[in-house]
């Protein structure tokens, strides 16, 4: 199907789900109410490190507010829980990591009463050494997070391709430089929130909640309650928000909220407040990342060698999948002869760190990015033209030796589709020109020039690529369920084995099955999530779901469809050659279209000759693999490529960095709804802008400033200029008529686009994320324990 | 305490403890969940509400201040089964994700609406700039506000009065 023969795919499509959303309609989890239902509330101590010696309830079993205390001595099964790793208790009862961590969980009617309680649980304990610089985490010294591994090391993946040092000695110049990268947080708006409900007279534990991935809960409850999978059943209320942070935060409090309704015999509610939120939930991880660029004058890069170091924090968690993805992408869009990278995740005392839309991708962007530019000034050519030397094209080998074929490698497209659109060359020289090395900022600090009014605001212009392997690769298992079932008069119920995060997949999905039945996309009613119905599909992560779930969609309407063409061919005695052309709620004969009958008609003719008119469509991805010793392999079977280029005017007075416009070029392959891709665009760009320019959890000694939306700056509606969606397609075998990933890919390159911006508006480097006033005016940070703080 | 006051065009009367917030009378008491919190500070605007034409965060409204005042919730902006224009073009523009800041997004721009009908691009970006969303990057919410202002303004709909 060619893409103007499309009805509905590509098309602007009003979300399913819009109309309860803008009346207040749409029950979120703390929305919802049942009968006899407890509170709960966590008990923590202030420590990011210690050995817990004693907990003493005494002098609160007997308050009458309390229906009962969960700890660690309640869990049935597994008191250790983890995504891949198994380190993080569900109940704390011999030492804490970091201070988001739980001992005891109190249950009562009254949150308030709770509170007041919680100050009476006394527990000792013994401060342990600290270790907050990640960095060293791994050297002889420093205490061990988790002693029971042996190391504070999480993971290591190398990569070696070809010669490195010889690399380096074949080539014309050589540049090494140092990155970081800042922890941040989700800031999903809201909070967590689960309930769950024992079923009386039966061995269940039903658990609704604002969870991201309703199987890894399940299969985390069942571990801890020792039961079978079948008895765990999730359901998912509306999420408000999630970008990767409800996974393993909400395995964790399902499986708290489970114990306790199983104890109790009662439904438990728990629900975060912003606090507790930021508290205890995962971050994205802070990099720290060394590269080496070997490089011949006219441009070509010969040999590269990274040396990248995440900090994990107290848990695993999902670091050695993030940081997997690091490795196959550190090097960028760029066919690199010699290749050396090492990158490895280490436990520490800081908050933990997991998935975060991006999953390891826009820290090595920002440093690979940054250091192309560096490379390009060096060489006296433009950002667009050092990545069109090296950028991939159809054949290319990738750093894992992985060779670019059977899709678009639409790189240089993208890149030039955003050259073009913003005249970029000529006003990235023009800019180029007129920087004067005393408009550098912290010149106004160091008294060293007077700053003309005219100078104060400068404009830059940046930009970045890169290329993104498309769902889970060889991280793991990858395929996904969908059920479809026609009623008797033509409406339709759908659904998928991956779960709405907001981003909007259940309008994705009734599109993709209207378009193959030829059904208004509102005929098709599609249904509450509950593991309890639809088969186990893998997370809702790695921009997987138009691709993995919408080709099992497509799947399950094809036989659906292929059911109602056999009823037709036997009512009207056809040839099986013979076919059809479902459209407009019409079935037609496609060489005679004046035979034809209704959709509802063909339903219920179905119906009435006894046609399965139910489906389970399937969907899997093709096969990948990994040499894990020397980080060899196919590492995804199909990527997708973005450009985006930045507009700055940076303030060299005060350092602020405006964002005057961003445009953002993507090939996410067939694009099935319109408005939910351009806003996958703009919400993307947003939170890269935020990550570049703003945000940042600080952790002194392990625990976390910034713990509300007073101290932690998301963008508001005032902070970002214009955001330009462009989407170049390109011809893609998999996923439903060949869409594949946007989510992830419009977040990952803003960071490295401003910076680089920035860098054309100034004139200097900048190797430190964020880009806010401290890093632009001192390069440094000003915290309040900062002895030079007031200078 | 006993708090008096109008909800959505109907005289409510609440015996309360005066440590609630507005938001938990809204929720806790009267089952009004379409007023979200999302971080009870008064930072993220979830909680929006109207209070006599204005829109406050409920969040830090004490149930004391709500005696005699006329409050709008987002369960009343649709009439009858009608949406309002704003509601309307929040879908139509893809204003709305995860929908979580949704009903405070849509109280701040009816709130702007009612006051002042013929807003600049600043004026409506000013009025959504104490509610945050972390999903679309407020273009298509601005772009939604846009459309009602040119829509409302060429003709006039009894909406833009209720």
């Amino acid at each position: 199907m060619s893409a103007d023969s499309f009805t509905v795919v590509g098309k602007p499509v009003v979300r399913q789900d819009g109309r309860e959303k803008v009346t207040g309609a749409a029950r979120f989890a703390d929305d919802l109410r049942f009968p006899g239902m407890l509170s709960a509330v966590m008990v923590r101590i202030p420590a990011a490190h210690a050995l817990i010696r004693s907990v003493d309830y005494s002098a609160i079993n007997n308050d009458p507010a309390l229906a009962a205390i969960c700890d660690a001595s309640d869990v049935p099964a597994a008191k250790t829980v983890g995504i891949v790793r198994k380190d993080q208790p569900v109940f704390c009862d011999k030492k804490v990591v970091t201070p988001g961590d739980v001992i005891a969980m109190l249950l009562g009617e009254s949150e308030e009463e709770l509170l007041r309680l919680r100050d009476q649980v006394r527990i000792e304990y013994e401060l342990l050494p600290v270790l907050t610089d990640y960095c060293n985490a791994l050297a002889p010294n420093e205490p061990l997070i988790h002693p029971e591994f042996g190391s504070n090391l999480i993971v290591h993946y190398p990569l070696r391709k070809g010669n490195v040092e010889q690399g380096f000695a074949e080539s014309d110049h050589l540049l090494e430089q140092t990155y970081t990268t800042q922890r941040v947080e989700h800031a999903y708006i809201e909070p967590e929130c689960v309930i769950a409900i024992p079923r009386e007279g039966r061995k269940e534990i039903q658990i609704i909640g604002s969870i991201q991935n309703p199987f890894t809960a399940r299969r985390i409850v069942a571990d801890v309650l020792g039961w079978p999978l079948t008895h765990v059943r999730i359901q998912q209320a509306e999420l408000g928000g999630s970008f990767g942070g409800k996974d393993d935060i909400m395995c964790l409090l399902s499986a708290r909220a489970s114990i306790a309704a199983l104890k109790t015999g009662r439904p438990v509610k728990i629900r975060y407040r912003r606090e507790e939120s930021i508290l205890e939930s995962y971050k994205r991880h802070p990099y720290t990342m060394h590269y080496k660029a070997g490089f011949m004058q006219t441009g070509k890069l010969k040999a590269m060698k990274i040396d990248i170091i995440a900090d994990g924090g107290a848990y695993a968690s999902m670091s050695p999948f993030t940081t997997w993805r690091t490795v196959v992408q550190a090097t960028g869009p760029y066919e690199i002869e010699h290749v050396w990278t090492d990158v490895r995740a280490v436990y520490s005392n800081n908050p933990y760190t997991g998935a975060m839309r991006g999953f390891g991708s826009p820290q090595p962007i920002f440093a690979q990015e940054s250091l192309m530019d560096e490379i390009a000034v060096q060489l006296g050519m433009t950002p667009d033209e050092i990545r069109r030397i090296n950028g991939f094209r159809a054949g290319s080998i990738t750093a894992s030796g992985q060779e670019l074929a059977q899709h678009d490698v639409n790189l240089v497209t993208v890149l030039d589709t955003a050259v073009g659109q913003t005249a970029f060359a000529e006003r990235w020289q023009e800019n180029e020109q007129h920087i004067k090395p005393t408009w550098t900022p912290s010149c106004s600090l160091d008294n060293k020039d007077f700053i003309e009014p005219d100078q104060l605001l400068q404009k830059g212009i940046g930009l970045a690529t890169s290329f993104r392997g498309c769902s889970l690769g060889a991280e793991g298992t990858d395929a996904a369920a969908a059920y479809l079932s026609l009623r008797p008069d033509g409406s339709a119920s759908l659904l998928c084995g991956l779960a709405e995060n907001g981003q909007g997949l259940r309008t994705t999905y009734c599109i993709i099955a209207a378009e193959i039945l030829g059904i208004p996309v509102d005929s098709i009613e599609y249904l509450d999530f509950d593991t309890a119905y639809i088969a186990d599909s893998g997370p809702t992560v790695a921009s997987r779901s138009t691709l993995m779930g919408g080709g099992a969609v497509k799947n399950a309407a094809e036989i659906v469809r292929t059911q109602l063409e056999g009823t037709l061919r036997k009512r009207w005695n056809l040839a099986t050659d013979r076919s059809f052309v479902f459209s407009s709620g019409l079935v037609a004969l496609v060489d005679d279209p004046a035979k034809y009958i209704s959709f509802l008609d063909l339903c219920a003719l179905a119906h009435s000759t006894g046609v399965n008119l139910s489906a389970i469509g399937w969907y899997r991805g093709p096969r990948v693999h990994w040499d894990e010793s020397v980080g060899q392999g196919p590492a995804y079977f199909t990527y997708v490529y973005g450009c985006q280029v930045a507009e700055v005017t940076v303030n060299i007075g005060t350092g602020e960095v405006h964002l005057d416009h961003i445009t953002a070029v993507h090939d996410p392959g067939t694009i099935i709804n319109l408005l939910g891709a351009q806003g996958q665009v703009y919400g993307g760009v947003t939170q890269g802008a935020g990550y570049a320019l703003w945000e940042e959890i600080t952790a002194p000694n392990g625990k976390i400033k910034e713990l509300n939306f007073d101290e932690y700056l998301i963008p508001t509606s005032l902070d970002l200029g214009t955001i330009t969606p462009l989407f170049v397609s390109g011809k893609e075998t998999y996923g439903p008529w060949g869409a594949k990933s946007l989510g992830e890919p419009t977040l990952e390159l803003t960071a490295a686009a401003i910076a680089n911006a920035v860098r054309n508006a100034v004139g200097k480097r900048f190797f430190n994320l964020p880009l806010n006033l401290e890093e632009i005016l001192l390069q440094r940070k000003l915290r309040p324990e900062d002895p030079n703080a007031n200078q | 305490m006993t708090v008096n006051f109008v909800l959505n065009g109907k005289a409510v009367s609440l015996v309360i403890a005066a440590n609630r917030r507005l938001i938990d009378m809204l929720r806790d008491s009267l089952g009004l969940t379409g007023t979200k919190e999302g971080c009870g500070i008064g930072e993220c605007g979830a909680c929006t509400v109207l209070m006599n034409g204005e829109a406050v965060n409920s969040c830090l409204i004490l149930a004391g201040q709500v005696e005699g005042a006329e409050i709008v919730t987002i369960e009343a902006i649709a009439k009858h089964g009608t949406l309002h224009p704003v509601q309307e073009n929040f879908l139509q523009y893809g204003a709305v994700q995860c929908g979580f800041c949704t009903p405070g997004m849509v109280l701040s721009t009816y709130a702007l609406l009612q006051t002042n009908p013929q807003p600049s691009e600043h004026e409506i970006a000013a009025a959504i700039s104490g509610n945050l969303c972390r999903c679309t990057g407020y273009k298509q919410i601005l772009e939604a506000v846009q459309k009602t202002v040119e829509e409302m303004n060429s003709a006039p709909s009894e909406h833009g009065r209720s």
